[in-house]
């Protein structure tokens, strides 16, 4: 996201203008990406087994089919 | 022409009980199939009828003779594991040493979909019955395929195709399209080789353990096309095609795709539609090459010349499969072929400029962009247990510990069909093919059913001293309008057997 920043202003007053409310929006939505992901981490992390581990290295199959 | 054909799947499940990685899995599968069949069949438990199994025969012609055979490829003979009927016409049983459940045979993809979530639920059930047994340890279930130390086992897709199509034919065309649509269906896995030595992601659960192209085996050097041929009806109309080289999906859009798009394949291949050669050179590598490489640049070089990527080449097949709709039904397509086309297209396009948009919808892509979330998040390498333990459990069944689910739940993964829908399935038959006959007879006269089995019913009637069998060769008869009424109006065994042998 940090090359939105890096787009060469325009002069006018008006695109001046045009180009902060952009910046803005940029900003928010990944405020609000950022609250999203953390969120989704924050709950897997509440249901995933404790000690992964010693989970992974226990579930052993024997083949099928 | 269209998606529309007789099919179904069969998803043998990971299994292991809590704090007892020692613990023997056949008894375990056994302790969860016969709580679910305890807990909710009723009066007498019908057998499965074996008389018409044959799983040594080869679609090339010939039976393989039971000494060279492999133990574990006899599994027609009944060793007593656990095995029931279930009324929605499904099978749920012990396979070598994990619980599987067969869907009834239905004709189009989002039955599919609706009978194999209800397998999902049937298999919640009956690991829940099980741990009501006193003194049991709670026992888990993956609807997964590896265990990333070197063990794999299936989730099996079976296509119903008229046997006047040479096989060579169904080699040909398949294997290419094979190799590509793990874009798709894959179900993403972390780990790298058979026994997982290598970190790192890739698309397929099951591409690591493929050897040969076309074999009999299913448990040894698998084969991108195996040639078991029980096609449980006609054998001289029909083969059943037994696809054993998908992942166990989750996510519904993507079992959805893998059984509309292979079903369309196959109805070009009848029609003999497809007359250009999309065969790639070095398949089976081809096919890990592909699973190896989630940024979908890898590219296939084609026995004709050209290099296409695993995408691209799904674009070829799509591209054939909507002209081939066009050319034969026209306006007259019916609308879930269409939805069919209509997706698959679109999740290519997506795939093609960011397979990240397609995180809600396909399960490797889902899994993925969760495995990155906490790699972002917490510095992790590849061979972090961490990720390990996300893939694995990405597959718990369980709606509160399985991520799958929680992605659901939070509205993260799309449905195609609400809870509803699923729950009468794990108990209705599909109405539309045999497994109506079979799921109605075992709701309403299971103390008069011995056994059954995809092509019969047996039952042992009052005052007959043999056992009566009712052969359901035909897929699609045994449907509701063929016998509906006639089982609404019998009410017992003897009249409607009666009935039926007039």
């Amino acid at each position: 996201m940090a090359q939105e920043q890096k787009q060469p202003r325009k002069s006018s007053e008006n695109d001046e203008v045009v180009e902060e409310v952009v910046e803005t929006d940029v900003a928010e939505r990944k405020e609000v990406i950022d609250d999203d992901v953390d969120a989704i981490l924050d709950e897997i992390d509440d249901v995933l087994e404790t000690n992964a581990e010693d989970f992974v290295k226990s579930f052993i199959q024997k083949g099928g089919e | 022409m269209s998606v529309r054909r007789v099919m179904g799947t069969e998803v043998e499940y990971g299994i292991s009980v809590q704090g007892m990685p020692a613990a023997n899995p056949m008894v375990a599968s056994s302790q969860v199939v016969n709580a679910y069949a305890s807990s909710t069949v009723k009066a007498r438990r019908a057998r499965w009828d074996f008389e018409e199994e044959s799983p040594l025969r080869d679609a090339r012609g010939f039976d393989m003779s039971r000494q060279v055979a492999d133990p574990s490829q006899l599994t027609d003979e009944d060793m007593g594991l656990a095995n029931v009927i279930l009324t929605n016409g499904a099978r749920l049983y012990v396979d070598h040493a994990h619980p599987e459940y067969s869907t009834p045979e239905v004709t189009n993809p989002l039955d599919v979909v609706r009978w194999d979530k209800a397998g999902e639920q049937v298999m919640l059930d009956a690991s829940k019955a099980a741990a009501r047994i006193p003194g049991a340890s709670p026992i888990l279930l993956y609807k997964n395929n590896t265990d990333n130390k070197g063990a794999s086992y299936g989730a099996h897709e079976n296509y119903l195709m008229r046997r006047s199509t040479p096989f060579a034919e169904i080699v040909r065309h398949l294997i290419p399209f094979f190799v590509s649509r793990q874009v798709v269906c894959g179900a993403g896995r972390v780990g790298i080789g058979q026994d997982g030595r290598e970190h790192g992601f890739q698309l397929s659960q099951r591409a690591d353990y493929f050897e040969v192209e076309v074999g009999l085996e299913t448990t040894l050097k698998r084969p991108i096309i195996n040639t078991r041929d029980e096609p449980h009806a006609d054998p001289e109309k029909y083969r059943r095609l037994h696809v054993i080289i998908g992942d166990a999906n989750l996510a519904e859009v993507s079992t959805y795709l893998k059984v509309g798009m292979t079903a369309l394949v196959l109805a070009m291949i009848e029609d003999r539609f497809i007359t250009r050669d999309l065969s790639v050179e070095s398949s089976v590598a081809s096919l890990r090459a592909v699973s190896h490489d989630p940024g979908l640049t890898h590219l296939l070089r084609l026995h004709d010349g050209r290099t296409l990527t695993a995408v691209q080449l799904q674009m070829e097949y799509l591209e054939l499969a909507r002209k081939h709709v066009e050319d034969r039904l026209g306006a007259d397509a019916d609308p879930q072929t269409l939805d069919v086309l209509d997706r698959w297209e679109s999740v290519l396009t997506r795939l093609e400029d960011d397979p990240m948009q397609l995180a809600g919808e396909l399960d490797w892509v889902a899994k993925l962009k969760l495995l990155q979330q906490y790699r972002d998040r917490d510095g992790l390498e590849w061979d972090d247990a961490k990720l390990h333990l996300i893939d694995l459990q990405y597959a718990d069944i369980r709606p509160e510990k399985g991520l799958y689910h929680r992605l659901v739940a939070g509205g993260r993964i799309q449905r195609l069909l609400d809870d509803a829908s699923v729950e009468r399935a794990m108990h209705d038959p599909p109405e539309d093919t045999r497994a109506y006959f079979r799921g109605r007879c075992l709701e309403k006269y299971a103390d008069s059913v011995a056994a059954a089995s995809w092509d019969s019913v047996i039952f042992d009637l009052p005052g007959r001293e043999s056992l009566q069998r009712v052969p359901t060769l035909d897929p699609l008869r045994g449907s509701r309008a063929h016998v509906g009424e006639l089982l609404d109006r019998c009410d017992t065994a003897e009249e409607l057997f009666r009935a039926l042998t007039h």
